[in-house]
This record gives structure tokens, sequence and C-alpha cells, in this order.
């Protein structure tokens, strides 16, 4: 099987996450095969946030769900806490699953609008208790409070009521109440305005120091990923490219698809140089036929023969910086033992 | 078909250098069950041949009503417009759908910033294409798709000639843009409006856009109008720059200048909330209080007065005008504007007072007593923040 390498990996003792070898492949009609998410590996420690990053279509949000086994993945291992989800019988992995819990982008549709707030906030405690109503409305209210909405005022209303900030917030509560200790967000500030949305990351800084959350943080936008990760992994079509402590990711990109990525940010600042290569829209490669080797090659610029053939393994950069290129734009330690890490892909 | 000024008439004007576009006092009001949504409440600029004015504010804040409202491209019933559109010397707000037909796509064209919503899912972007070219131009089918062709070669679409009979879903989202920004091209007009041409792309695909609209701009001496909720967009690639609030333009400046010394405190509070690849990791945003105002009834005096941090008693009773400042082009809507002395002192009389949003601007409230202090739930529960823009 195709893999990226696990150089990257921690010791799994510092972690409360770690995914190995995730596959995630989905049946796309007429014996053909989306490969969302191809080998990837990536681990988590307790109180940190990762930013996953890259275009729309390289398999973030499978990424996510796929850590709570939504679906469960193709093959690979999610390990929350040295313990692994796909191994585990259903009612085991719903135990499990409630200290992880996810955000989406859309606020407002991800809310029940015929019900009320203090009731959709109080949906996960229904199931896990305390199941006395009476012992629920503190924990909810509580956890209003945190988000910065008035519980009395919010508890007897609707979702429509309420702005998409609001329901942003709102259901952050929701994925509060179980005191999860892992968060996936997949874009939670994407669909607000600027000013919401600065709100809204301010809070999450806030929310993870007093209740020492872990986050997966899911975005396009490379300042707000920047913004709010301690670490940064650059995914492209299924594959990770590069994952690095956020400062170094952003000073010193050594993957060419990372130096694009931010090369095209537009930054608010008139002065600043942009260059003017118009490109051309070819041919995207497509996740149902992925190009052989590495699956960058038809866009990178650096692309050489070996590319094709050959698929990078993760080199370490430097201390928490970690990228799977063959012509790394910064000096990387060569690939530990090339005849057993490299491998031919299909 | 229907006039646009004869020719020597034009001529006159574009060798004086008149402005190609004059919007005096507009208004776009909306009549609705709960009242009258001023979705543009008297916005005044001109602007100059070969320039581009960049307009960006939040979601809502009129941008599309007021680029439009300029083509009168709004139909809907229950619409009230006030004020005079002159292009090219004609007022266009006085003009039926017949007459304003001799300007659309040939006069002014405008880019969406959904390509899947201008474009016809069941048709080939060929047909589309040349029935836009063969309606306006009245050339032969050959002709016309000899021309679309070039079109398409011109935005950079590789093999055109194969491209060509594919349907929208066929390509991707910055192809599909393409294909929209090379309808708009079609028929030569003076002035394009690019209504958020690239909210919906990945940020490599939006570079090559924007680059790609200058480059045609550059080319065809286009007059061009770009909205847009990111300053990051305008930055570098406009002229001019108008910061719209609550339907008003509350600052306008030449691009430079507007960066370097921004005037109106929400301009200030907008750069000032976005994160920026320059920071480091987790350095905190300096978000805006509270939440963009209802335009059915806005606040009294200035709109903005409920979130800034230095509003005084003045600004919540009187609106203040737009006015010049010292530096040519320079124009803004504040009583205390940021970098003068009456700015400063209200900034230290507020904090002296414990104003919320002032406290919430200088960092002295978590996010979540920022958000406590400054919505009031029980006042106003309609959605405002909602997404998009
Ligand atoms: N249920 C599914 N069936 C088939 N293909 C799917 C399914 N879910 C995702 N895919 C495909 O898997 C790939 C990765 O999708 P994913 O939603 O993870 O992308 P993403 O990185 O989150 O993109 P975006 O930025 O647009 O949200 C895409 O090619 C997508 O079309
Ligand atoms: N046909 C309509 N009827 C009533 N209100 C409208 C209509 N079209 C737009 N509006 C309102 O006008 C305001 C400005 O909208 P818009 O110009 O689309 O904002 P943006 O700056 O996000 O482009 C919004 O409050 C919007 O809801
Ligand atoms: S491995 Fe080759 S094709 Fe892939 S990013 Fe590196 S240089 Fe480019
Ligand atoms: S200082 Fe007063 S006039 Fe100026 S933006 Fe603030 S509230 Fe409006
Ligand atoms: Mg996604
Ligand atoms: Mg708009």
């Amino acid at each position: 099987m195709a893999g990226s390498g696990k150089a990257h990996l921690r010791d799994e003792a510092d972690t409360i996450l770690r995914v190995e070898d995730l596959n995630v492949e989905f049946p796309a009609g007429r014996g053909r095969t989306v490969y969302a998410v191809s080998g990837i590996s990536f681990d988590i420690a307790k109180g940190e946030t990762l930013g996953l990053v890259g275009e729309s279509g390289c398999g973030k949000s499978t990424t996510g769900k796929a850590i709570l086994q939504l679906p469960r993945p193709t093959s690979g291992s999610v390990r929350v806490k040295g313990n692994d989800l796909a191994a585990m019988d259903p009612e085991s992995m719903r135990q499990a699953r409630t200290g992880v819990q996810m955000i989406f982008q859309d606020p407002i549709s991800s809310l029940n609008p015929r019900r009320m707030i203090g009731d959709i906030v109080a949906e996960p405690l229904a199931v896990w208790g305390p199941h006395d109503e009476d012992k629920q409305w503190p924990i909810v209210a509580n956890m209003l409070d945190a988000v910065g909405i008035d519980p009395d005022v919010a508890r007897y209303k609707r979702s429509h009521e309420f702005s998409g900030g609001q329901c942003q917030r709102i259901s952050i509560a929701r994925a509060l109440v179980m005191e999860p200790e892992l968060i996936i967000c997949d874009e939670p500030v994407s669909a607000l305005d600027v000013s919401v949305q600065a709100q809204i990351l301010n809070m999450l800084e806030d929310l993870k120091a007093q209740y020492g959350l872990t986050l997966v943080f899911i975005a396009h936008d490379l300042a707000v990923v920047k913004n709010i990760s301690d670490r940064v992994a650059v995914m492209y079509l299924g594959k990770m490219c590069e994952i690095s402590e956020s400062n170094e990711l952003y000073d010193n990109p050594a993957h060419p698809y990372t130096a694009l990525l931010l090369g095209s940010i537009p930054v608010p600042d008139p002065m600043a140089n942009i260059d003017d290569v118009l490109g051309d829209e070819g041919e995207l490669p497509s996740p149902l036929a992925p190009p052989s080797g590495c699956r960058f090659r038809t866009r990178c610029p650096l692309a050489d023969e070996m590319c094709a053939r050959v698929e990078p393994q993760m080199r370490r950069v430097s201390d928490d910086h970690y990228v799977a290129c063959h012509h790394p734009l910064v000096s990387a330690d060569p690939v530990g033992d090339p005849s057993s890490e490299v491998t031919i892909s299909l | 078909m229907t006039d646009v000024g004869t020719d020597s008439d034009r001529l006159t004007r574009a060798e004086h250098n008149e402005p190609l576009l004059e919007v005096i006092d507009l208004k776009t009001h909306f009549q609705v069950e709960g009242g009258i949504v001023k979705a543009v409440d008297g916005v005044s600029f001109t602007l100059d041949r070969g320039k581009t004015l960049g307009i960006v504010g939040e979601s809502g804040s009129g941008k599309t009503v007021l680029s439009r409202s300029i083509m009168r491209l709004i139909t809907a019933p229950n619409v009230i417009t006030h004020g005079e559109v002159r292009y090219d010397g004609r007022d266009l707000v006085t003009k039926s759908s017949r007459e304003m037909k001799a300007y659309w796509g040939v006069e002014m064209a405008m880019v969406f910033q959904d390509p899947m919503t201008s474009l016809n899912p069941v048709v080939k972007v060929g047909r589309q294409m040349t029935e836009h070219i063969r309606h306006h131009l009245g050339v032969s089918k050959s002709e016309a798709r000899a021309t679309a062709i070039e079109l398409l070669k011109s935005v950079r679409i590789p093999e055109p000639e194969v491209r060509i009979d594919n349907y929208p879903h066929e390509m991707s989202g910055g192809m599909r843009q393409r294909v929209c920004i090379a309808i708009a091209l079609a028929c030569g007009p003076k002035m394009l409006f690019a209504d958020e041409p690239t909210t919906a792309l990945d940020v490599t695909v939006q570079h090559q856009i924007l680059n790609l609209l200058r480059q045609q701009q550059k080319d065809r001496f286009m007059t061009m109008i770009m909205v847009t909720h990111d300053l990051g967009v305008v930055a570098g690639r406009t002229d001019e720059i108008a910061v719209m609030y609550a339907g008003k333009v509350v600052e306008k400046a030449p691009t430079n200048q507007l960066f370097a010394d921004m005037r109106h405190p929400y301009t200030q509070a907008l750069l000032w909330s976005i994160p920026k690849v320059s920071q480091p990791k987790h350095t905190r945003l300096n978000a805006i209080a509270g939440r963009p105002p209802d335009l059915i009834s806005p606040p009294s005096g200035c709109s903005f007065s409920p979130r800034c941090p230095y509003a005084q008693e003045k600004c919540h009773i009187e609106e203040p005008p737009l006015t010049a400042g010292a530096a040519p082009g320079h124009q803004f809507a504040c009583w205390y504007p940021v970098g003068s002395p009456e700015n400063e002192a209200a900034w230290e009389r507020n904090l002296a007072a414990g104003v919320p949003q002032t406290l919430a601007a200088a960092g002295k409230l978590t996010a979540t007593e920022e958000l406590l202090e400054t919505i009031n739930l029980a006042d106003d529960t309609s959605d405002h923040e909602g997404a998009g823009a």
C-alpha cells in the first residue's frame, strides 16, 4: 500500500490521537473508486491545535469524519489514547466517540429548526446522561454562557431567531456539553463574516485554554489556520504533503505545493508584491485516477522523472517540520531507508 | 438600437477625460413586510475611465445591490430607487429595461460570484457564448464560434476547440468562472462589474482569476468595479476603494492612501479583525464588537455607533456626512476620525467610562465577556451575520 511515511509521528505516549495509514475510498459507480484519502498518518498532542489545509476536494473533511468513523475508513487505524476506534465493536465505539465531537461549517443547517436551543444543546446529554432535565439545564446554561449566549434568553428560542455567528456559538456549546477531549472543527468560520469570524476564533482560543481542549481545525483560509493552529498539515489530493509547527511552515515552506498556496494568498497590503502569473485552468487531477508517484507532479514546476515513478516519503526538515517531496525547497534529511520506505504507487 | 449617445458626443467626453460613471445620491430601498430595507442609502461617487474601484464591506452592507442598481439589474417589484447614475453622461435610472438592453453586455457587463448560477447547466458553454455574441453583434454562426474560441483562448482555457463543447458541469469551478469572464468580455464592454468573482474559488484559482481580470482590464482599457468582502483582494488590485457600511459609503480613498492612513473607525476595525499570515500564530484578533446593523431600522446617528470604540454622544444623535479629508480624493464620514486629537480624546474618555466596545478593542475583555456585554439578544434576534456576502 502506498503511504507517505511516518517519520513525523511522535511518541504515542505524548499524543491523544494517532492516525496511521488512513485510507478512505468511495465507490463512484461503473466500478470506479474515489481515492479521497490515501495513506495519511498524523498525531495530535493534548492541548494542541492541528490545522488541516488544502484545496477543495483534497480530503480534509473526509479525514475529519474518518476520525469519528463516519464512515469507517477503508483501512488504517485511528487511536484515541491508545484505543483503536476501528477495531471496536459498535457499542464501545459509541462510548469512545463521546470524547470526540465535531463542529460543521454551516451553523444554521446543523441545528434542528424545530427544536428549542435549550433542547438542542442538551441533545448529547439526553443520550448519555444525566437524563434528569433538572440536572441537564445547569450544564447547558453553563456552556451557553461560555460561548457568549445568554442562557435564559436562548433557552426557549429556535435557531432561525439567531444569526449565523450565534448559531455557530450554539453548535460549539452543544459540542462542549459532553466535555470532549478532542473537537474536530470543519470550516467553523468559513461561512461567517470577517468581523464575526474574529469573535469565534478568539472564543475558541479562550475555550481551549479554559477546558484544555485539543482541536483539529479544518479550513481553506491559510491566515485563519495559522492564527489558531500550533501545527499545520497541508493536504493535496488525498495525501499529506507537509506538516510543521505553524510559524515555521509559513516562514519556510518546504513543499512546492505549500509554496504555491502561500504565494496565492491575497494580502491586505497594497505594497505587497503580487506575481502576475496568469496560469492555465488546465485539467486538475481527479481523485478517481490520481497521478502516479507524487500526486502533485502534474502541477509542480520541479517535477522530474523520479516524481512520476516514486512516491515521496515524509522526511525531516527540522524539529517538528516534515515534508514529502523529492526536491524540497529547503534542505531536508534523506529518507531513512529508501529500499524499504519507497513504494511505487499504482 | 436605442441610443447610448452619439459617437462624437462620447468621443468629446472621452477626450476631455470626463468620468465614465457618476453616481449621485443613489438610494435603493426595498419595501418589505417589516418596513423599508435601506440596502443602498445615498451613495455618490465618480469613476474615471480605465480605473478600478473596489467596493468592500461585510455581507449585507449593500455591495451587490449597489452594483446591480448601477447596471439597472434590480427588477424586484418591491424596489424603490432614487438618485442618478450617469454613464458616459446619460442618466440610466430613468431608462426603461428595453433601453437598457443597448447597454447590457455591450457597454457594461457583470461577472458574478457563483459561475454555476449564471451559466445554464443543460446548454454547452459554446452555445451559451455564441448565442450571446450573435444576439449582440449580429454575426453568423461560424463567425460567432470562431470569436468564442478566441475568447476562451484569451481567458487561457487550454484546448478551447474541445472545451467549447463541454457542459458547465464538465468543467472545474475556475474554468467555469473563466467562461463567465469570456462571456462578459464578448462584446467589448467599457465597464466591467465583478461581484465577489473569486469568493467561491480556491486560493490558487482565485489568484489566477484576479490576475486574468487585471490583464484583460489593462488590454481592453476597461473601467472596473470589484465588489468583495476581502480587503486582501482589493489591496493590490484597485486604484480606489470605497468602504460600505449599512448601505452607505463611509470611507473612500485611493487604495494606497486608504491603507496608509485609514480615517474611518469601521475601516480600521475591519482591517484589524482579519488574521494575517504575517502575524505569528495565536495573535489575538481585534474582533469588532456586536453585530452588523438592521437595515430596516438602522441605529440613529452614525450607523456604526453601537459598535464603534470611539463613539460619543454626538455619534448616537447626528449622522456624520461624507466629507473630504486633507489628502486628495480621501473622504470619510466620521465625527472623530482615526488619527485626529478628537479621536484620541474620545478613546480615553470611553476607556475611563468603561464603554464595553472600547474595553473590548483595548483587549481588556475576554472574547465571551465581550460577546455577552455587547450583544443584546433580547433586542435583536434577526439574522444579519449570515453567510456569503
Ligand atoms: N460520500 C462520498 N462519496 C463519494 N465521494 C466522496 C464522498 N465524500 C467525499 N467524496 C470525495 O472525496 C474527496 C475529498 O472530499 P472532502 O469532502 O474530504 O474534501 P475537502 O477537502 O473537505 O473539500 P472542501 O474544501 O471542498 O470541503 C472529493 O473528491 C469528494 O468528491
Ligand atoms: N429584493 C430584496 N428585497 C428585500 N431586501 C433585499 C432585496 N435584495 C437585497 N436586499 C437586502 O439588501 C441588503 C444588502 O444586500 P446586498 O447588497 O446583497 O449585500 P452585500 O453587501 O452582501 O452584497 C441586505 O440586507 C439584503 O437582505
Ligand atoms: S515530489 Fe516532485 S512533483 Fe512532488 S512536489 Fe516534490 S518536486 Fe514536485
Ligand atoms: S466616531 Fe462616531 S461618527 Fe465616527 S464612526 Fe465612530 S460612531 Fe461613527
Ligand atoms: Mg470539506
Ligand atoms: Mg453580495
